[in-house]
C-alpha cells in the first residue's frame, strides 16, 4: 500500500492529577516519542498539536506552543481542535501532509491538564452555544448522557448494571498492567456496585475520570522510514474523520434534541457505526480482520455500544460478547488492552493519540504484560462533541 | 434565557420549534437560520407547536450538583433531578428535558407516555426562570 504512513515513535507522559501545565506533559511525551523514533527534534519537518481549550490562550495554538517549548526550529505547524477527536484529527493532518509530500516526518502532540470534576463549557453567557445551553437549561452533564445511553441499552437489549460493572472489572485489570495509566488497581464488581450513583444507572466507577496527561507520535512516509533503517514499521492505514448524516436520530452530546426524521428517512447506519465503516473501507479490512480494538469507554455501557458499532458482534449482542470473555485479554478480540479511559481518565487532546500509541506498542509486540498475542491489525475509535468522529486503523 | 422555545399556559403549554416549508423538516430547538436538511432546496422556517405528548426514549438523573452555568444555591443540600429524553411520534424527534418535580427514575420506564408541562428552572428575588418539564400522563402532582 502506497498510502501507508509509518509510526516511527510513540511516547506518553504518565496520566494522573499532576497539577502542572499541559505544555510540560506534551513536551515530555514529544521527547519520549522522538527518542523512540531515534530522531532529534531538529529532524522534524512539521509539528501538529491537538488543542486544549482549557489551558487558556496557549491551548488554542497548541502546535506552536509545543514547538516553542521544544525550541523554535522553523518547522511547519498546525493546530487541530475536534473535541475528543482532536488527537485523531491531528494524526490525520500529519498523515495528509506526509501523503501530499508537504512533510517527510511529522511530530503529533496532544496534552491536557484537566479540571477536577465535571467538564463544563467556557465561561460567560453564551446562549448561542449548544454546550452552554445543555448545562444552563437542563443541567445535563456528560455523565447524564452516558446514563441515558446505559438505560436505553437496558431497556432495548436487556443489559444489566452487572454487565456494565464487568467492563470496569476487565479494563481496570488491564490498566493495572500499564505503567502510563492513572489508575493501577484492579477493581471488583462489588466495588463498582458499592460506588455512588452519579447518573442512574451508572455509578462513579462506571464513568471515566478527568486526568492530566500527554501523548505523542512521530509519523513519516514509508520511504523516509526505510532510509531511516526501519524496514517494517507499524503503519497507519486509515484515519476516518466523518460527520453524521442528516437526520442524526440518536441523542448525542451536547444536543438537547435529535434531528427530526419526519421529512427524510434516516440512514440504516448510525453515526458511530459510520465512523468505523469509513475506516474499514479506507484500510481495506473488516471487523473480522482485527486483532484488537481501543475504544472510548467514557462509560462502561458506552464500551458495549462500541462493540456493536465496530461490528464485533450484532446489535444487542455486546453484553454476551463481554460475558464470554471475547473482549478480554486472551479473547478473540481484546478491547481496551491499555486499560482504556477507565484506567487513564480523560485528557481530551491526548487521548486519541494515546490510543494510537497503544496500537503501536501492541503491533510491535512491545506491550509487556498486556500484550495481545499475535497482534496484526488494530483499530482505535473515538467520538467528540459537536459531530466529530474518528477511527484509526494500524497494521503490522 | 432562551426566547421562543415554549409558549402557553396549563393545557395549552407547548414546546415551540420551526418547520421548513419546502421539506417539512422540524427543528427543536428552533432553527431560524436555514433548513439543515442537505437535500432541501431551502424553504421558509415557520414556527410550529410540537406535540404535547410523547414516549420515554430513556431517562437518568443527576445525583451530583452540576457545574455552572447551571444555577443552584450552594447553601442548600443538593436535590437530584431527573432527566427524560422523549420521542415525539409525529415530529419523529427526541427532546431532552427535566422531569417535573417529584418524578424520580423509579417512576419511569422506557416507552411510558409523558406530557410537557410548564415548570420553574430556578428563581431569585427579581426573576423566575421558566422552562419545560416532562411528566408521566395521568399524574397530577
Amino acid at each position: 500500500m502506497t498510502d501507508d504512513v509509518a509510526v516511527l515513535g510513540a511516547g506518553m507522559h504518565p496520566w494522573g492529577k499532576w497539577g502542572r501545565n499541559f505544555v510540560e506533559y506534551g513536551v515530555a511525551a514529544a521527547r519520549a516519542a522522538l527518542a523512540d523514533a531515534g530522531l532529534e527534534w531538529r529532524d522534524i519537518g512539521s509539528i501538529v498539536g491537538a488543542d486544549t481549550v482549557r489551558g487558556g490562550y496557549p491551548g488554542y495554538v497548541a502546535g506552536a506552543t509545543f514547538a516553542k517549548a521544544l525550541g523554535w526550529q522553523g518547522a511547519r505547524v498546525a493546530s487541530v481542535y475536534a473535541a475528543c477527536a482532536s488527537g485523531a484529527q491531528a494524526v490525520n493532518t500529519a498523515r495528509a501532509q506526509i501523503l501530499s509530500g508537504l512533510a517527510d516526518v511529522v511530530l503529533v502532540v496532544g496534552a491536557d491538564a484537566a479540571p477536577k470534576g465535571f467538564f463544563r463549557p467556557a465561561g460567560g453567557d453564551r446562549p448561542d452555544d449548544p454546550d452552554w445551553l445543555r448545562f444552563r437549561v437542563l443541567g445535563a452533564t456528560n455523565p447524564t448522557y452516558f446514563g441515558l445511553y446505559a438505560r436505553r441499552r437496558m431497556a432495548v437489549h436487556g443489559d444489566t448494571p452487572e454487565d456494565f460493572a464487568q467492563v470496569k472489572v476487565k479494563n481496570s485489570a488491564l490498566g493495572a498492567l500499564n505503567p502510563n495509566a492513572r489508575y493501577r488497581k484492579a477493581v471488583t464488581a462489588d466495588e463498582v456496585a458499592a460506588s455512588a450513583v452519579v447518573a442512574d444507572p451508572l455509578r462513579l466507577l462506571d464513568i471515566c475520570a478527568t486526568s492530566d496527561g500527554g501523548a505523542a507520535l512521530v509519523l513519516s512516509g514509508m520511504d523516509f522510514a526505510r532510509r531511516h533503517g526501519v524496514a517494517d514499521p507499524v503503519r497507519i492505514r486509515a484515519v476516518s474523520t466523518v460527520t453524521p448524516r442528516y437526520p442524526n436520530t440518536v441523542l448525542d452530546l451536547p444536543d438537547i434534541a435529535t434531528d427530526s426524521a419526519a421529512a427524510v428517512q434516516p440512514a440504516a447506519e448510525t453515526f458511530r457505526e459510520s465512523i468505523a465503516r469509513a475506516a474499514y473501507e479506507e484500510a481495506g479490512v473488516g471487523p473480522e480482520d482485527l486483532s484488537f480494538a481501543e475504544v472510548y469507554d467514557l462509560s462502561t455501557a458506552l464500551e458495549l455500544q462500541w462493540y456493536e458499532d465496530l461490528g464485533l458482534c450484532g446489535e444487542g449482542e455486546a453484553a454476551k460478547l463481554l460475558r464470554e470473555g471475547t473482549t478480554a485479554l486472551g479473547g478473540r478480540i481484546p478491547v481496551n488492552a491499555s486499560g482504556g479511559l477507565a484506567s487513564f481518565g480523560e485528557a481530551v487532546p491526548a487521548q486519541a493519540i494515546a490510543q494510537v500509541c497503544e496500537l503501536t506498542w501492541q503491533l510491535r509486540g512491545a506491550a509487556g504484560d498486556r500484550q495481545v498475542a499475535g497482534a496484526r491489525v488494530g483499530i482505535a475509535a473515538n467520538q467528540g462533541l459537536f459531530g466529530h468522529g474518528s477511527a484509526v486503523v494500524a497494521v503490522r | 434565557m432562551v426566547a421562543g422555545w415554549f409558549a402557553g399556559d396549563g393545557e395549552d403549554f407547548r414546546l415551540i420549534g420551526t418547520r421548513c416549508s419546502a421539506c417539512t423538516s422540524v427543528f427543536f430547538p428552533r432553527e431560524d437560520g436555514s433548513c439543515r436538511n442537505p437535500g432541501c432546496p431551502g424553504g421558509e422556517l415557520e414556527e410550529v407547536a410540537l406535540s404535547r405528548r410523547g414516549r420515554v426514549w430513556s431517562f437518568t438523573d443527576s445525583r451530583y450538583r452540576p457545574p455552572s452555568p447551571y444555577v443552584t444555591n450552594p447553601e442548600l443540600p443538593w436535590e437530584p433531578y431527573t432527566l427524560i429524553a422523549v420521542e415525539l411520534e409525529s415530529e419523529r424527534l427526541v427532546v431532552l428535558g427535566q422531569a417535573a418535580p417529584g418524578v424520580t427514575v423509579a417512576d419511569l420506564t422506557v416507552g411510558m407516555e409523558v406530557e410537557v408541562v410548564p415548570g420553574v428552572l430556578h428563581e431569585d428575588a427579581e426573576t423566575t426562570w421558566t422552562t419545560w418539564q416532562w411528566r408521566p400522563t395521568g399524574v397530577t402532582e
